[in-house]
């Protein structure tokens, strides 16, 4: 997703000058051709990711439209006041990028574990947030935020993840993605847990379960009418984050459905509510958290009617 | 120096005098009618602000947006005195501060973006605004257009780390058009700035993350000119000005004492305040 979303936004700054990369001294070698691209468009700031957020904050007030790079914990928690004083009040068109969404940082150890992102930034008001599934869909979400004009974040894995959209798609801000359709149960899912998505409806398929993926970048604004049609044409509905299960995805869903007022039977699927104290990959987290596709399909068999 | 300014223009500094009496009276007048605190700290930042406003920023109320100066409050809590500026200097009418802190009123507590004219930056928590002014600076470079970015913080504000992280980062970037004014009344929130921090010696400070610093008295208009004058001090460095100035400044009762970081004039406060200011 990273190296995606490096040649996504080396394409989109050929055709718009305001666009300024600004990193927290992260991505060595990176965004070389960006920089020799674009001469003066790439700052490194320093480790001072206050510094970072103000200083877009400013660069938007003449004109510009940063993007501004750290690992997700640095990149919004570290410097969240500034995000929301200097960005999102602002109304400022500042796009935060963190890299390392969930345990994609898995064996650096909680510090760098991305578990309350999604949480924080979609309080905010102004912000839109976007977690793009795959590299399809990260290319898809820099050229919606090229489009785009205001405060935004952008969720990204790391590197490696697995390709589900073969071919390039497109969305706006707002919109979800149907990958597979279903009548049972539908799995909505938003960032890197897409591949695992897919997992689960073939693992369910064995067992004779029709299973929809949909595929939720946009966070916010939710795709309110994909998520209305999952509750009244499938029996179960459940969210699927690498995220904690509060306040994030899961609960932006929850609280939509809450409000929907149906009885289809509802799930969130993320990591529980607490550190992780023992050192892990990916996997091992995701494992530990009930997150791989055979986990989370067995659960959703268990909620059936 | 401050009586060199004072030779070389006369008339210039009895009239910036002049501007600064009519702001301190609608500053103590808006604190009484809004029963707000921070009286203390915008008096402390009049003569700062009319020495940029009505003398050293190049700036036009009637035609903002473009290649003027920018400015921004960081020390946000002082915004009395800088609405009352502006006013002053013709961005809104003088009649809009009598709705300040007001239900409804776009004059809060503090400066709120994109509702106030002439303000286009939102302050209220403290160490945002050199981060800000720096981003903006960097973009004046990059679109090769004039105009400097000067920000005012307050002393106490220099407690904050995110403050020391944009001056390493403006002296980086050689932003001389970059000048932070320090409003050094050595009174902070809970007490004596030196006795909750080891804030002194702040103009060593800066000169040690890369800036030119000079000292000025912050309340002598001609030594504020002189000064201002002399921006950039060294091309290539961003400029600081430590300007020693005296909480409450103007009205006796209210100097040097941090009880008016709270408390709002009451009626008989407010009638020695004017008679002390004149005009």
């Amino acid at each position: 997703m990273r190296n995606a979303f490096i040649r996504a936004l080396t394409d989109v700054a050929a055709n718009d000058p305001r666009i300024v990369f600004i990193t927290g001294d992260l991505g060595f070698k990176l965004f070389d051709d960006f920089a020799r691209r674009y001469p003066g468009r790439f700052l490194n700031v320093g480790v001072a990711e206050a510094t970072m957020a103000g200083v877009a904050s400013g660069l938007a007030l003449e004109g510009k439209k940063p993007f501004i790079y750290s690992i997700v914990p640095f990149a919004t928690l570290r410097c969240y006041e500034q995000i929301r004083d200097d960005i999102c009040y602002h109304d400022a068109d500042v796009t935060v990028v963190g890299v390392g969404g969930g345990y994609s940082y898995g064996p650096n150890g909680a510090t760098h574990h991305a578990l309350e992102d999604i949480a924080v930034m979609r309080v905010l008001p102004n912000m839109t947030v976007l977690c793009p599934g795959d590299p399809a869909e990260t290319v898809a979400a820099v050229q919606a935020l090229a489009r785009h004009r205001g405060p935004a974040y952008l969720r990204l894995g790391r590197a490696g993840e697995p390709v589900v959209h073969a071919t390039p798609v497109s969305f706006a801000v707002g919109d979800s993605l149907l990958v597979r359709d279903g009548r049972d149960v539908a799995v909505l899912s938003t960032g890197n847990m897409l591949a695992t998505a897919v997992g689960v409806a073939e693992v369910l398929a064995t067992r004779g379960v029709s299973c929809r993926v949909l595929s939720m970048p946009s966070v916010k604004p939710l795709d309110t009418v994909a998520i209305d049609a999952a509750l009244t044409q499938t029996r179960v509905v459940a969210t699927l984050e690498e995220h904690s299960r509060l306040g994030g995805f899961g609960g932006a869903v929850a609280e939509h459905v809450a409000e929907r007022g149906l009885a289809t039977i509802f799930r969130r699927f993320g990591a529980a509510d607490h550190f992780a104290h023992v050192c892990g990959d990916q996997d091992f987290h995701r494992q530990a958290n009930g997150l791989t596709a055979a986990q989370v399909a067995a659960a959703l068999i268990d909620l059936l009617p | 120096m401050a009586d060199v300014a004072f030779a070389r223009h006369p008339d210039l500094i009895r009239r910036l005098e002049a501007h600064a009496r009519a702001v301190r009276i609608a500053t103590v007048t808006m604190a009484h009618h809004g029963k707000t605190p921070h009286v203390g700290s915008a008096l402390s930042c009049v003569d700062l602000l009319v020495a940029l406003y009505f003398h050293a920023m190049r700036i036009d109320p009637h035609a903002t947006g473009g290649d003027e100066d920018r400015f921004v409050l960081s020390k946000g809590h002082g915004c009395m005195a800088y609405y009352a500026t502006l006013a002053e200097r013709g961005y809104f009418p003088r009649d809009w501060l009598a709705t300040y802190a007001q239900n409804g009123a776009v004059l809060a507590e503090h400066p709120s973006p994109l509702c106030v004219p002439g303000i286009d930056v939102a302050t209220g928590s403290l160490g945002h605004g050199l981060g800000i002014a720096a981003g903006a600076a960097v973009g004046r470079n990059l679109n090769g257009r004039p105009g400097r970015v000067f920000v005012l913080l307050s002393d106490g504000e220099c407690n904050e780390g995110s403050v020391w992280e944009a001056a390493m980062f403006a002296a980086g970037r050689r932003l001389d058009q970059l000048v932070a004014i320090v409003d050094h009344n050595k009174l902070q929130a809970m007490g004596r700035c030196d006795d909750i921090t080891a804030l002194t010696p702040l103009a060593d400070k800066w000169r040690a993350f890369g800036w030119d610093v000079r000292e000025v008295d912050g309340h002598d208009m001609g030594a504020l000119v002189a000064t201002l004058e002399g921006l950039p001090f060294t091309m290539g460095r961003p400029s600081a000005i430590i300007a020693h100035t005296v909480k409450g400044k103007g009205v006796s009762f209210m100097e040097d004492d941090t009880e008016w970081h709270y408390r709002p004039p009451n009626d008989d406060d407010l009638a020695r305040a004017l008679r002390e200011i004149g005009g």
